[in-house]
């Protein structure tokens, strides 16, 4: 060192100041975004923000016919998106729709990751009875399929119809906690695997042996380094329940018109395939863009917060 | 070695740490069980430092958490300032704890890399809320200036940014800062290339005498616990072989597997070629089925009937000087064509 | 077939004409890499022969360049290096050889031998399909030749059962077991050379001490060519012929073993061996630990390297930077400094050097 160290080690030793010259050589840092992640993340914004802002935005009204119907997009003196068979605006149609979809798979996400995310720390931590059942619990839940088992949840949510006193909860909700519940086990597995991993690390046996309970070493030593690897799952798991609310859609379960999802649009958009495809492949557009976007900016997080753990 | 008995005790009025029949299984598939310590007795008197040597897999590790109670053994006693801790359970073991504290091994896995230095010196005195913020941060400051580092560049780092001996400082600061009364040390310098061992094991020595600390050092290199230990004990497979003070065990090997270990170390000496050495052959049988008898009669040179069919019996050799083994090697005796793995290698190979 | 008793110094007595031949020469070899903090120096000006059937030790502490020279000759570079310099493998410069031709030299000409045998090992393949790889791509073998060629491989490095072995995984190994497979991998195609980076640094001593003399035996059996890398004088001591100490990416010292280690010249060199616990030392015997650490190697001091923890150093040392010379009594003892080690030092040394074997007889 050329500077003299004001204090002293009371060994006498020489104080180490620097990191080791290695130590920074060989981690690289942080580089910025590429341009791809930008236009993901930029995709994403105009996603969120037009949903959020929907209502304040000069947009035509989703469920009124403005336009000739089946009106061709990119021309001029109609919408910019052209007009669906009802003669409705593609475009207010695609924000108003995108909305209800952001909101089912954003909510059913953070249910899931609420529910399974905790779940899956106490069962990759706790390795005895308790973790067990969770795990069996899990393998369960994994071994229906989910789309019957997503199915069969919407219709028990759903309450009958037939029984007007019965209990009724509206369609949205019983989409968020259908979708939700079948991200659960997804979740967990992947959170207990990581779990699992990082509580078996030496820094976890020294915090029990200076005192620390399972609560603080669950949620200050693991929980940190658990964290990424499950938000980044979390993103694919929005990308997964985008294209999951599309297919119920699909199958008949959704929203009610006039309320439209990119799931009902896609629906009543497959009869236009011969005459006015547009009106199908703009909510197809709309849903793949913004999964491969979360999807990639999902991977991006994981690689950019997986620590570098040491210089060595 | 795979050897019983407590001859190698001493009073039990004087040790801060006795180990009493200790036993560590863990269940392994298909009901078989991993013997991975098995009745083993130690004591540690108040400032001493109990060397633990062996091959990797011997239940060094284990020896070592047992004591901690991290896990609790599977059977035995441990006996710490009087007090059995295995009895002990819940709040009051978690208070307890603090007086004893662990150094592991790999620099990598025993901090955590998204917490800063000063948040994992400080731990320890977090949880118990030991004075106030600011004589907490002093303390942690004067720890760490203790074992070499500067607090002022070092506390918001992470741990990336370290070398592996620096870590292992941090690891020792995180350690003594909670002022324990005994440290496991696992492995601390294994990972380490020499100059680094060097400091640490000197940085080891004078946290010892600075804090009054009593240790138990574990290791594979018998130099290395030769240098700081006060009494050696050698394990194989789950057993003691033989106990006693370095000078003693160490200029008159007792045990046939301490002799092989002897000569398994490094020289550096070009004029001794390391073919004239005698190594052992093999490699430790499986804990989950230990052989009958003395567990290292299937690599030892010695053993007979004798040794298949009794567990060896520690006993003593000369003053602080303990070995289990029905033949012991003689002071003097050359242990010559004893443990040759040259001979037995070639042999195979030809 | 394998004679482990031999004394290493018998090979220099060439049986064989092509034993003693020059295989590997390079000359002011130097790599740099690129990184967002500079360019980080990591070796630099280093010049090695080396002939068939001997051993050549490079020791240095964590840091000091060992793996990248390994590498850097081997041709296995990460995309940011630059190397410069010459390496000629059997009179055949390989510097700037393209990855295709290099890709048969591997295996075939050379080798390599890693530090840590379970993340050199594929874990998801069994061992017989991770030995039999490499034998498919530069031998042409049939299945069941490669099966045979496989055991035999097994068998020469020391393996038990080895036709079980071939079955398992690597994790269902020892790390010496690993270690084994490892060498087995390396020597399936017969190479001419051999790299052992630090190939027992994640072992234990009874087991390193097996592998060493393991690859000793295979060395002078096959008339290889070695490089042992490792941070441990001990470990090349009696093992290896010529020893390289390397400090911040360049050679401060080199010399045939029996020299080196009879007259120590080089500070360093010093230090390191004093570092090391010896068992001759009394109990609690203070070691003489070398202060502070390695310099950067993106922002290297100017003159001598080590001079910031030598206790020798003078007022030049930190101006001018010594070369590697040829010392004066000993034309084939190269050091790099400008005061180095005194006689009367060195033999100092040398009385507390280990005897080893009188203490155990
Ligand atoms: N790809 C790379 N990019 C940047 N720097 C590198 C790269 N590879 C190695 N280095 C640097 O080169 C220097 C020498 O590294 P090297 O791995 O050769 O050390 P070593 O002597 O083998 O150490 P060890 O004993 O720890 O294996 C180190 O400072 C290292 O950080
Ligand atoms: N949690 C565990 N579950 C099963 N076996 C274990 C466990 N911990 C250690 N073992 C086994 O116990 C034996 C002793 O291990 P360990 O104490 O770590 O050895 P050492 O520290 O001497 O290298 C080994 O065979 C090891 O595989
Ligand atoms: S002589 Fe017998 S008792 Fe002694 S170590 Fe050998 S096998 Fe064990
Ligand atoms: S040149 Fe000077 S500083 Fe460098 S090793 Fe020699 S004496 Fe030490
Ligand atoms: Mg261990
Ligand atoms: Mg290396």
């Amino acid at each position: 060192m050329t500077t003299v160290p004001p204090e002293v080690s009371p060994l006498g030793l020489t104080l180490e100041a620097a990191p080791h010259a290695a130590a920074e050589s060989t981690a690289t840092r942080k580089k910025g975004l590429g341009i791809a992640s930008w236009l993901a993340i930029a995709w994403l914004t105009i996603m969120v923000g037009s949903a959020a802002l929907a209502d304040v935005l000069p947009l035509k009204d989703p469920n009124a016919g403005v336009a000739p119907k089946r009106f061709a997009p990119f021309q001029s003196g109609g919408p910019i998106l052209g007009a669906d068979a009802n003669g409705r605006d593609m475009l207010s149609r695609t924000i108003y729709g995108g909305r209800i979809s952001l909101i089912i798979a954003v909510c059913s996400i953070l249910v899931g990751l609420f529910i399974g995310g905790f779940l899956g720390l106490l069962a990759g931590y706790f390795r005895n009875w308790l973790g067990n059942i969770l795990v069996g619990l899990f393998d369960i839940l994994l071994a229906i399929p989910q789309l019957v088992l997503a199915l069969s949840l919407v219709s028990v949510l759903k309450g009958d119809p037939n029984i007007p006193e019965g209990f009724h909860l509206p369609i949205i909700l019983v989409l968020i906690i259908a979708l939700g519940l079948v991200s659960i086990p997804i979740l967990a597995r992947i959170t207990r695997a990581s779990t699992l991993s990082w509580s078996q690390r030496d820094f976890v046996t020294a915090a029990r042996a200076q005192g620390a309970g399972h609560g603080r070493i669950l949620f200050r030593e693991v929980l940190p380094n658990v964290a990424p690897a499950m938000f980044s799952i979390t993103l694919l798991g929005m990308a997964i329940a985008i294209v999951a609310e599309g297919g119920l859609a699909i199958l008949g379960v959704s929203v009610e018109p006039p309320q439209s999802t990119w799931g009902t649009m896609i629906a009543t958009g497959k009869s236009e395939l011969d005459g006015a495809p547009f009106i199908l492949w703009i909510p197809i557009a709309a849903v793949f863009l913004t999964a491969v976007s979360l999807n990639y900016l999902g991977d991006v997080i994981r690689d950019r917060f997986d620590v570098r753990e040491s210089a060595l | 070695m795979a050897g019983i008995g407590d001859a190698h005790l001493r009073a039990p009025g004087e040790s801060l740490l006795r180990v009493e029949n200790l036993v560590v299984e863990f269940p392994s598939g298909r009901g078989q069980k991993v013997h991975a310590v098995t009745d083993v007795n130690l004591d540690v008197l108040e400032g001493e430092t109990l060397g633990l040597v062996g091959e990797s897999g011997c239940g060094k590790s284990t020896t070592g958490k047992a004591i901690m109670q991290l896990p609790s053994p599977t059977s035995g006693r441990v006996l710490f300032g009087g007090q059995d801790l295995t009895d002990v359970k819940g709040e009051d073991l978690r208070t307890l704890r603090t007086q004893l504290q662990m150094i592991f091994q790999d620099p990598i896995s025993s901090l955590n890399p998204r917490r800063r230095i000063e948040d994992i010196v400080a731990e320890g005195l977090n949880i118990w809320k030991t004075g106030t913020k600011s004589e907490r941060a002093d303390k942690v400051d004067k720890m760490l200036l203790t074992v070499g580092l500067d607090p002022k560049v070092v506390r918001g780092r992470r741990p990336h940014q370290f070398s592996g001996g620096q870590c292992q400082r941090i690891s020792i600061a995180r350690a003594v800062v909670t002022e324990p009364r005994l440290i496991v040390c696992d492995e601390p310098v294994s990972a380490l290339d020499v100059s680094v061992q060097a400091q640490i094991l000197n940085l080891l020595e004078d946290m010892k005498a600075r804090y009054q600390l009593t240790m138990v050092f574990i290791a594979h290199d018998l130099a290395v616990v030769k240098n700081i230990s006060d009494r050696v004990a050698v394990m194989y497979l789950g057993r003691l072989c033989e106990v006693g003070d370095p000078d003693l065990l160490y200029a008159n090997p007792a045990h046939p597997y301490t002799a092989a270990l002897l000569s398994a170390i490094p020289v550096a000496d070009p004029t001794v070629k390391p073919d004239q050495r005698e190594t052992l052959g093999g490699e430790i049988p499986s804990p989950l089925s230990p052989p009958s008898g003395c567990r290292f009669r299937t690599r030892c040179p010695r053993a007979d009937d004798q040794c298949r069919n009794e567990v060896p019996v520690m006993a003593q050799v000369e003053g602080d000087h303990f070995v289990a083994c029905h033949h012991p090697i003689a002071p003097g005796e050359s242990i010559e064509g004893t443990v040759n793995l040259a001979g037995a290698l070639a042999k195979a190979l030809a | 077939m394998t004679d482990l008793t031999a004394d290493p110094a018998e090979i220099v007595e060439p049986a064989d004409p092509a034993v003693g031949e020059v295989l590997l020469q390079v000359t002011d070899l130097s790599t740099s890499f690129t990184s967002d903090r500079g360019t980080v120096r990591a070796v630099r000006d280093v010049s090695i022969t080396l002939r068939r059937g001997r051993t050549l030790g490079v020791v240095g502490e964590s840091g000091s360049g060992k793996s990248v020279l390994a590498r850097s000759i081997m041709g296995l570079m990460p995309s940011n290096a630059t190397r410069t310099g010459s390496v000629e493998f059997g009179g055949v410069e390989i510097l700037n050889a393209p990855p295709k031709a290099m890709r048969k030299f591997w295996g075939e000409q050379m080798a390599m031998v890693f530090q840590d045998p379970m993340t050199a090992l594929n874990p998801v393949l069994r061992v017989e399909q991770q030995i039999t790889e490499s034998l498919h791509e530069h031998l042409d073998l049939t299945k069941d030749q490669a099966h045979d060629t496989a055991l035999a491989l097994l068998t020469s490095v020391g393996i038990p059962e080895p036709a079980r072995r071939l079955r398992m995984y690597p994790h269902e190994m020892s790390g010496g077991m690993r270690q084994r497979i490892m060498i087995a991998i390396a020597l399936a195609c017969g190479p001419k050379m051999l790299f052992a980076d630090e190939p027992t640094t994640a072992l234990d001593v009874t087991v390193q001490a097996q592998i060493l003399d393991l690859l000793q035996a295979l060395q002078r059996d096959r008339q290889m060519a070695m490089i042992l890398v490792t941070h441990d004088l001990g470990v090349v001591a009696g093992r290896a012929h010529d020893i390289a100490v390397m400090y911040a990416g360049q050679i401060v010292e080199q010399a045939s073993a029996e020299a080196l280690f009879a007259r120590v010249r080089h500070p360093y060199t010093e230090a390191l061996l004093k570092s090391i616990p010896k068992l001759e030392m009394a109990k609690h015997t203070r070691l003489e630990a070398i202060g502070g650490r390695p310099p950067d190697l993106v922002d290297l001091p100017v003159g001598c390297k080590f001079a910031a923890r030598c206790p020798y150093a003078q007022d030049r040392c930190r101006e001018e930077e010594p070369e590697l010379l040829p010392d004066p009594d000993d034309a084939s003892h190269l050091v790099r400094c400008f005061f180095p080690v005194s006689v009367a030092a060195s033999a100092a040394l040398q009385a507390t050097a280990p005897v080893a074997g009188e203490e155990l007889a």
